[in-house]
């Protein structure tokens, strides 16, 4: 048998025995995207629907600006939130480098402007079609907002799970800022490509397929809310 | 204290060059049903805009009663084509309520009602975007009714609706007018200002060509633009 193939077997019985090692990364990637992930949606999904609603000078800046963060290469905000958490950093009395809150901050970044850019799409075009009637019905701004986020709730976790997705699957930003440490910040990303230059491939291989595994997951999830949307819109 | 009489003062609106309303100036009482009529393109649905303050006119001034306040809440709208809240039917009435701080109980007790009088009740927990067209429209009345406004403007609610749905619209703005609330709606169709005008305001090109009681407007029109428009004659 080859050697990939081999790798394949040992990873399936990994996966097959629930190694212990193998769980405790895949625990803590999916703890540390869930919490960026909630913290992404708790700032970008209003910021998105304020974005469609409010009118206010800069506001085209700042939607270019955001769908062009949609693209931050990751190394660069690892790089950006290593040097403020850095000791020498503005955040460095905080002592959160190389800890799991420092990984989540990274992911967070990375994924709030996705957010905020998704949604905006969503909701603007269903704001164009609320407007006057929640005008008529004399409702504020900051009312409106929560009409379209609730109103959208549906496409909205598409938004929500794209974020995840780039979560999960990113490896540049929380290489740099949780270090890679065995027990402390080891996820499913950094340790494959550790385990992979260490020439470990059984274990690379079977989180890689977790990580594919939970793509389609997300991803087939995502579309049978759309196909669920799709239906009560009528 | 009511927030009629609603005065517009020689309101217009202009887009580019192009003045759409120019020189409107009416006094709107409490009272009669009133209908604004008038070829498309009169200004009818931009009139009832302005007045409900959806769009600020390019000159002159909309004015409500003096001494009232938050008169935005005290007025509704029902558009030619209703804008369902994509919630269930009885979430779509209750919107209204709740920015209005009306507390539960008197929620719940005005939604039925709204519900019941536009023969909406089985329809309470659907999808309002499930409804057909008709029953769209019944809903954005029952949504305005249970608002209990002190004016309501309809623009052309009808217009695409078919006759049976039309009769039931029809009877809805009477009941919402025995109700109390003062009716200013558009339309095109004469036949249907016939049936519910009290007073008929005639839009002609962006001006109050007319104005006057339905008997007098219907059987002697005072001006040439009105009697052909009646007559059924294009005006341009």
């Amino acid at each position: 048998m080859s050697d990939m193939g081999q790798a394949f077997v040992l990873a399936l019985q990994l996966i097959a025995a629930l190694d212990a090692e193998l769980l405790e990364i895949i625990a803590r990637s999916f703890a540390v995207s869930l919490a960026a992930v909630a913290i992404a949606a708790a700032i970008g999904l209003p910021a998105g629907a304020a974005l469609a609603v409010y009118r206010f000078p800069g506001r085209r800046a700042v939607i270019v600006l955001v769908n062009a963060l949609m693209g931050l290469p990751p190394v660069f905000v690892g790089l950006l939130i290593y040097l403020f958490l850095s000791r020498a950093g503005p955040l460095g009395f905080l002592g959160l480098l190389f800890t799991p809150t420092a990984m989540i901050i990274a992911q967070a970044v990375l994924v709030t402007p996705i957010i905020v850019a998704i949604c905006h799409r969503l909701t603007r075009d269903l704001y164009e079609e609320y407007r006057d009637q929640l005008c008529s019905f004399g409702a504020r701004p900051h009312q409106a907002v929560r009409t379209i986020l609730w109103d959208a709730r549906v496409s909205l976790v598409t938004a929500v799970m794209a974020g995840f997705g780039r979560a999960t699957a990113e490896v540049g930003a929380v290489l740099i800022v949780g270090g890679n440490i065995a027990g402390l910040t080891r996820v499913m990303t950094t340790t494959i490509a550790l385990e992979t230059s260490k020439g470990n491939l059984a274990l690379a291989l079977a989180l890689g397929l977790i990580l594919v595994l939970t793509a389609i997951g997300v991803n087939a999830v995502a579309m049978s809310l759309g196909g669920v949307s799709a239906y009560r819109r009528g | 204290m009511s927030i009629l009489p609603l005065s517009l003062d020689e309101v217009s609106f202009r887009a580019g060059d192009r003045a759409l309303l120019d020189g409107i100036s009416l006094t709107i009482e409490s009272g009669p049903k009133t209908v604004i009529l008038g070829a498309n393109g009169a200004g009818k649905s931009l009139l009832l805009r302005i007045c409900h303050g959806l769009l600020g006119p390019s000159g002159g001034e909309v004015r409500w009663a003096e001494g009232t306040t938050r008169q935005y809440e005290r007025q509704a709208m029902v558009f030619q084509k209703p804008v369902m809240l994509r919630r269930s039917v009885a979430a779509n009435v209750a919107y209204g309520l709740k920015l209005r701080k009306v507390e539960a109980g008197e929620r719940a007790r005005r939604v039925a009602d709204a519900l019941r009088r536009t023969g909406l009740t089985d329809f309470a927990d659907q999808p309002a975007r499930l409804l057909s067209g008709g029953e769209q429209q019944r809903l954005a009345l029952a949504r305005v009714w249970a608002l209990e406004p002190e004016i309501l403007f309809l623009d052309e609610p009808t217009a695409n609706l078919d006759p049976g749905a039309t009769r039931a619209v029809e009877e809805i703005v009477s009941g919402i007018h025995d109700s109390g609330a003062k009716i200013v709606m558009t339309t095109h169709d004469i036949g249907q200002a016939r049936r519910l005008a009290d007073e008929v305001i005639f839009l002609h090109r962006g001006r109050v060509a007319e104005r006057a009681g339905a008997d007098t407007f219907f059987s002697q029109p005072s001006t040439e633009e009105a009697a052909a428009y009646l007559r059924g004659d294009l005006l341009w």
